[in-house]
């Protein structure tokens, strides 16, 4: 249960990070989306963010640090193992099944819906 | 003509202030906490269904929850939920994984009738595009240093 709790208040609040961005910055959400993946990789790097997904679960993985983190712990993953080819396998590597399904998913989606109309 | 342009432009920038709407920080601010910090926790009971029923590894599980928040993500933004969602939301909506599925969907649908390449295949990548290019190369950015630090025997792997 108390997993739960910590997933909903710390993804809450990464969620109100972005939130105060745009609200404060006029920042769009593109640029919201591209600062939190290249933060959550950044913040992996730095061993900062894996306490966050110890602690938090699903609170730190959902949100899109968490891509990042995925990204820059598959990386670490496979120089260790793999050596300098590792640099470049690695962060697709670790994403793989969420790239794959963003792409088939969205494509399936795009393809049977149409537009709704703006009212 | 030159102090009319400046009274114009004055007035203009009053309009401006006038005319935007205020943005409430504080309320949207908790509306992102909610929604955001709700979205994670359905992902957290995805997770526990992956690790419990499904007996798949650390790996295994992480991927999975991604999978299926990416497709209720795609799904909801076809239906026209999500858009509520996040009108509701702000960041709460976009900060998620499903906000990430939601802004492929979201464009690739609005451009279909440019096509199915050059359209749906492109928009796909209008917002994904960039957070795949600065997410990889960051991560590649890692790894080299992660790779020249081990090799000067700095850090150990």
């Amino acid at each position: 249960m108390m997993d739960y709790v910590n997933a909903f208040w710390v993804g809450g609040l990464i969620c109100v990070i972005g939130q105060l961005l745009m609200s404060l910055t006029n920042m769009t959400p593109a640029r919201i989306l591209v600062t939190f993946v290249t933060a959550g990789c950044v913040l992996t790097a730095l061993g900062l963010y894996k306490p966050i997904v110890e602690y938090a679960g699903a609170g730190a993985t959902v949100p899109l640090t968490g891509f990042g983190y995925s990204l820059a712990n598959g990386v670490i993953e496979q120089v260790a193992e793999k050596g300098a080819i590792g640099i470049f396998t690695g962060g697709v590597m670790a994403t793989a099944g969420g790239i794959a399904a963003a792409v088939v998913f969205g494509f399936l989606v795009s393809v049977i819906f149409n537009p709704k109309v703006k009212k | 003509m030159n102090i009319k342009k400046k009274q114009e432009i004055g007035n203009y920038n009053e309009y401006v202030k006038e005319t935007m709407p205020k943005s409430h920080t504080f309320s949207s601010c908790i509306k992102a906490f909610l929604v955001g910090g709700l979205i994670c926790t359905i992902g957290q009971g995805v997770s526990d269904i992956g690790k419990n029923l499904l007996k798949l590894d650390e790996k295994g599980t992480a991927a999975f929850t991604c999978i299926v928040l990416i497709f209720f993500g795609a799904l909801l933004t076809g239906l026209g939920i999500y858009d509520v969602i996040g009108k509701f939301a702000g960041a709460g909506s976009i900060v998620p994984i499903t906000g990430f599925a939601n802004s492929m969907v979201s464009p690739a649908l609005e451009y279909k009738r440019e096509g199915y390449v050059l359209g749906v295949g492109a928009k796909l990548f209008t917002i994904a595009g960039p957070v795949l290019v600065y997410g990889i190369s960051t991560s590649v950015l890692v790894g080299l240093i992660y790779f020249i630090l081990n090799a000067l025997g700095v850090i150990q792997l």
